[in-house]
């Protein structure tokens, strides 16, 4: 049995509180009036802008001019209210997703019946703990946003839809209720799955047949049909409806090659924690190099999606496609491209050699760099829509990042104590034991 | 002396692999193994070298990187940088995307061909090469030791028999 260190405990609390604060801060320094965004921003330039917009001001006086100046702050106004909105909702995203990937890979592991992991089978468990937590505040997120408390999604704003012919026409698709009943179905899916597969793993440790390993078997392949429809309709629900004008037909299999390789990184993170402290003791490096072959394996298919969805909008350059990407290369360059680096160059270095895909800090070091350059990557396709060129990873954005860690490390290393790490039972256990490649 | 070779043969992958310890236990130098397919471990207990043929390929796959690179940017940027259907030929960086493909394809082009040449080279295969079977058998379901004899030949043969050779012959060597 696992038993959590209290100075782990500990550091999640402070993790929670710490970002809790400083997302806090975030959300009240946000402006509340167009003349405070006014002035925000021309702190910001350092009143590099002054004169300029002085001469502007005194240059056009006529009325409709003064239209466009008080629409734009408006605008303005809008994107810096988004800012701790947009930053908390990244981070829960990003979470969420990570305990989603994992039970998607757990779920394939069980239907593939697969020989080398089932002593990780617990780790994954554990970290599909935060599933439920995880997806409820995204949910809250999403019903905060119906309730117009934010402007996320901007198809939710009747003003908006009312002078915008292309929403009006995916009305019968985006619109909040069926927008909310829509995003309950796939979480339940989802967290049932997580349950009742849970619920089985366990009973298998002392159960006196198989029959629970089979139940396992037929819902982990009954799952992966609905995660595949519900993963791809929550991707368009809840990331690319933020951009309501544009579409992309890969995008449901992008982000899922996102969470997917965030997943897999993440077992591999915590099962070589677990392993240094001294519990899962016939876990091997073998069982480690073929977690860091599907780092390796899936963030070279993250890339390869990345490329395909922009490659193929930049080559025909329709214009209302091609929009998302302009905003992003205009405003977003450095993380934009510098995920590619962290996400597809420096993985694709580090985890090449297979010698090294058994050394611990090796698969640890391009662990960290690849769950950075997915959260840039989380990043680059919520920001653009709700902060357009406002963004700066500041005080909301990493108190985010560091509340919802906190309280993932909480939820998981908890999970972790409720049953035993190495499961009984199991028709593969053995197989998995003197798993070496 | 002249220079002769113990042959041992085996009907297992198994009683082979343990003949394969026994016999580097006991000090004498194996100089092949002839066997009908793969046998898992039978390097490590050989105690070969690992090979080095991913190393070349990452190597090759760098050259086919840079020949892509280098034509692309040479034809499509330099020679004759034509506007085609308006895509931007004022630098390669801007052109990028569209070359990837061609960059991709020649990399692997180049790293799995010239690693299988290499590989060919290496373990000296070719169309007309005369087949190196001590025993034909061993292309089907048995497996060949070849020992090398130094000394006393009547103890050399004992140890095989020992070790659950179905067959033990002694051969000059070719």
């Amino acid at each position: 049995m696992y038993t959590f260190s209290s100075k782990l405990r500990t550091g999640a609390f402070v993790l929670m509180i710490l970002g809790l604060l400083a997302w806090g801060y975030g959300f009240i320094s946000a402006p509340t009036t167009v003349e405070e965004a006014k002035a925000m921003v021309v702190d910001a330039h350092h009143g590099d802008n002054h004169g300029e917009e002085a001469a502007h001001a005194t240059a056009s006086h006529d009325a409709h001019a003064a239209e466009d100046h008080s629409a734009h702050d408006e605008h303005l106004l809008h994107q810096l209210q988004n800012k701790p909105w947009a930053a908390l909702y990244v981070a829960a995203f990003f979470f969420m997703m990570i305990a989603l990937g994992v039970l998607a890979f757990y779920a394939i592991q069980r239907a593939a019946q697969a020989g080398w992991s089932p002593l990780l089978f617990r780790v994954m468990e554990g970290i599909t703990a935060y599933l439920l937590p995880g997806a409820a505040i995204v949910f809250v997120i999403l019903v905060l946003s119906g309730m117009h408390l934010n402007h996320l999604f901007i198809w939710m704003d009747s003003e908006v839809v009312a002078h915008d012919e292309l929403i009006q026409g995916k009305t019968g698709f985006l619109n909040v209720p069926f927008f909310l009943i829509r995003a309950l179905i796939y979480i339940a899916g989802w967290v049932a799955y997580r349950h009742f597969s849970r619920k089985f793993s366990i009973a298998q440790d002392t159960a006196e047949d198989d029959s629970y390993f089979k139940k396992n078997f037929r819902i982990s392949a009954g799952f992966l049909v609905f995660f595949l429809v519900s993963e791809s309709m929550m991707s368009w629900d809840w990331i690319m409806s933020v951009d309501p004008h544009w579409f992309s037909t890969l995008f449901g299999w992008y982000v899922f090659a996102s969470m997917f390789v965030s997943g897999i990184t993440v077992i591999a993170l915590i099962t070589i924690y677990l392993k240094s402290k001294g519990y899962l003791e016939q876990v091997n490096d073998s069982h480690l190099h073929d977690l860091a072959k599907f780092m390796f394996a899936i963030s070279i298919f993250w890339t390869y999606l990345w490329f395909s969805q922009f490659m193929l909008i930049w080559y025909s350059n329709i214009p209302e496609e091609v929009t998302y990407f302009v905003t992003r290369l205009e405003d977003y360059k450095l993380p934009f491209l510098g995920m590619l680096v962290m996400n597809f160059v420096f993985p694709l270095l580090v985890l090449m050699n297979s010698d090294y895909k058994r050394v611990n800090w090796f698969v640890v070091m391009a662990g960290i760099v690849i769950l950075l350059g997915h959260y840039i990557d989380i990043y680059v396709m919520i920001m653009p829509a709700t902060v357009g060129d406002q963004w700066y990873i500041g005080i909301a954005e990493i108190g985010a990042v560091l509340f919802f860690l906190g309280l993932f490390i909480y939820v998981v290393f908890t999970a972790l104590t409720k049953a035993p790490l190495t499961p009984k039972r199991n028709p593969f256990i053995e197989e998995s034991k003197h798993f070496h490649y | 002396m002249s220079n002769k070779v113990v042959q041992a043969l085996y009907n297992d992958d198994d009683v082979l692999l343990s003949a394969v310890k026994k016999v580097r236990a006991a000090h004498h130098h194996i100089e092949e193994i002839y066997t009908p397919f793969p046998v898992h471990g039978l390097d490590k207990a050989m105690g070969l070298a690992p090979t080095r043929i991913a190393i070349a390929s990452f190597l090759y796959g760098c050259l086919g990187l840079t020949v892509a690179i280098t034509m692309l940017n040479f034809i499509m940027i330099e020679d004759w940088p034509q506007d085609i259907g308006g895509k931007p030929s004022f630098s390669f960086l801007e052109n990028l995307p569209a070359f990837v493909p061609v960059i991709f394809e020649l990399t692997v082009f180049f790293a799995a061909h010239l690693m299988v040449i290499t590989f060919y080279l290496r373990s000296k295969l070719w169309p007309f090469k005369e087949a190196e079977n001590p025993d034909v058998r061993t292309t089907d379901d048995h497996f060949l030791m070849e020992v090398s004899l130094h000394g006393n030949e009547d103890e050399l043969t004992a140890l095989l028999n020992e070790t659950g050779a179905v067959e033990v012959k002694i051969s000059e060597k070719h």
